[in-house]
């Protein structure tokens, strides 16, 4: 009987975690190890951590020494502005329309699709767009400013350090925002009907319902999609890539984009694994949250 | 009265108008794709094309010339994609069957592993994969990137379809337990054909993740008979000109094939990607 137990489990449990331990297990813990190689010396140390955090080339900078009003600030220091731009429009944005599509408009089901859609295309086609969008020539929001006589913006936002920053951060909503009201709306679905219909009857104004009645109620749901915004923002890549490549001049450069130069463009693989652990190390909080959550 | 539907109609407004800006970046690019570049320049996009000037151009230039080759990144995304779905689902079936039906004792510490790999960056696994693959021969092969993806699939996956086998009532499979069915009927003969809408879900999220993939491909896949069509999209823009006619083209083939799916099955994207929102 133990024998017949045993078997079963080798036969449900070999083959997927022989995949997991060979291709993402073992990987992972040899990426600390290799991120601790000092290839001078042959010895385990600091020195990769050490160089990575104090490098001032504008490509692979974490952050910049001397503050300055736009960028490049540092790969770091953009993606925490993209986190603290991206995240509360994100969500503010993905509520307000989640709620009123579901109570107030007709045809919600199509406009759901639509923004859905830049879950679905290749983030390195979303980042194309972005750079589309913004175009000096082709671009519609240049050729909206330059209505409007607002010279500063009318021009390609990815080529100047000033805005290339802002319109990747930006594009990434149009990208993203399809996630969080598909969230919110299915968690919406989970608010009787009655609670919405009493407030109502009571002469509660649309904000009100919105503020007292919704926005507690989605609470669990408001904190999942901060967190799983945050944690895309900070992994941010083939948006950037596609897009600037980093640039100009590394004002959009990102963590994941100076882990990838350090690996193909100086060739310097245990640098490149130190930012993979930093990486790591700066989401680790937030899958922490994900985690307790997914477990009940 | 009047005042509220004067409201009404406003928030309509409001939202549709919101809805044509998130649509017009497509329209944008389908546009371009299609007009000559010299047209775009002079009369710009957003207008009613001349349809005189209509020209596929553009999609034959970046699919046929071998200095583009989409075309060979769209049959090496194809055959990555679909073998890199099938692999995780089989072996994501299997595991999940083991955690929502199976004691052992391992069970929490496992599926914990499965957890933290679901939200891991991608970036911590490179390195020490770049040297194995050296080392193994599977350094810019589709086999390698495959094996890759499969893995990454599983986690995810297991998760995924554990929720869903959770869903089967529990007296179906202790009545079969009872009538003496191994684990593996059971498993085989009520628990897939139970979750096949589960199964089409996480085939499709897989599919799609998979296709839109650029991060592993740029770095496992070297040769240009090797590449993706994520990576040949993005070789298309030129390192100081923009021929966004070419780019457009592009763009537009390398999401065809997910739009296409998502055309299809919406409903299923939809609903894998809200089951993130509700507590099961």
């Amino acid at each position: 009987m133990r024998l017949n137990k045993q078997i079963r489990l080798i036969f449900f449990l070999l083959f997927p975690f022989t995949l997991l331990t060979i291709f993402v297990v073992y990987p992972i813990v040899a990426t600390v190890y290799y991120s601790l190689y000092d290839k001078n010396t042959g010895s385990l140390n600091l020195n990769n951590y050490i160089d990575v955090i104090s490098s001032i080339n504008p490509i692979y900078m974490l952050v910049s020494r001397s503050f300055t009003p736009t960028p490049p600030w540092g790969a770091l220091i953009h993606n925490l502005a993209w986190v603290l731009i991206h995240v509360p429009l994100t969500i503010l944005l993905g509520l307000i329309l989640a709620f009123i599509l579901k109570y107030y408009v007709k045809g919600s089901a199509l406009i759901r699709t639509i923004i859905f859609l830049g879950m679905v295309v290749p983030p390195v086609v979303g980042g194309l767009i972005i750079r589309f969008m913004f175009d000096g020539v082709v671009g519609i929001i240049p050729a909206i400013f330059s209505f409007m006589g607002i010279e500063a913006l009318s021009k390609t936002w990815t080529n100047y350090p000033s805005t290339a920053l802002y319109a990747l951060i930006l594009g990434s909503l149009w990208i993203w925002l399809g996630f969080s009201i598909t969230v919110f709306s299915a968690a919406l679905e989970n608010i009787p009907r009655s609670h919405i219909d009493a407030a109502r009857v009571f002469g509660a104004s649309m904000r009100h319902i919105f503020l007292k009645v919704i926005v507690p109620q989605l609470r669990p749901a408001i904190v999942i999609v901060t967190v799983m915004t945050a944690l895309w923002d900070m992994k941010i890549f083939d948006v950037v890539y596609a897009s600037t490549g980093g640039g100009p001049g590394g004002s959009t450069s990102v963590l994941a984009l100076v882990m990838y130069s350090y690996f193909a463009r100086a060739l310097d693989y245990y640098k490149s694994a130190a930012v993979a652990v930093i990486l790591a190390l700066i989401v680790a909080p937030f899958i922490v949250i994900v985690m307790r959550w997914l477990k009940d | 009265m009047r005042g509220k539907l004067l409201r009404t109609m406003l928030i309509n407004l409001i939202v549709w108008t919101l809805a044509l800006a998130w649509a017009l970046p497509y329209i944008g690019v389908v546009a371009v794709s299609a007009m000559p570049y010299k047209e775009v320049v002079t009369e710009g996009w957003l207008r009613i094309p001349n349809v005189d000037s209509l020209t596929l151009r553009n999609y034959i230039e970046a699919l046929t010339n071998p200095l583009y080759d989409l075309a060979t990144g769209y049959r090496n995304s194809l055959i990555v994609a679909s073998i890199s779905t099938l692999i995780p689902l089989i072996a994501a079936a299997l595991a999940a069957y083991a955690f929502s039906n199976l004691d052992f004792r391992l069970k929490p510490l496992l599926f914990g592993l499965v957890l933290v790999i679901m939200m891991v960056p991608q970036q911590l696994t490179v390195v020490p994969l770049f040297f194995l693959y050296r080392n193994l021969g599977l350094y810019d092969t589709m086999q390698g990137i495959i094996l890759l993806h499969s893995a990454w699939g599983i986690a995810w996956i297991t998760f995924f379809l554990r929720n869903y086998f959770k869903f089967i009532p529990r007296s179906l499979i202790e009545a079969a337990r009872v009538d003496g069915a191994s684990d593996f009927r059971i498993f085989s003969k009520i628990v897939l054909p139970l979750s096949v809408p589960g199964l089409i879900a996480a085939a499709l999220l897989q599919f799609t993740w998979v296709w839109n993939d650029l991060f592993y491909a740029l770095v496992f896949l070297i040769s240009r008979e090797n590449q993706v069509i994520t990576q040949k999209v993005v070789m298309l823009k030129g390192e100081y000109h923009i021929d966004w006619g070419l780019l457009t083209a592009g763009s537009v083939i390398s999401m065809s094939m997910p739009v296409i799916l998502y055309a299809v099955f919406n409903k299923y994207f939809m609903k894998g990607v809200a089951a993130w929102g509700v507590k099961r």
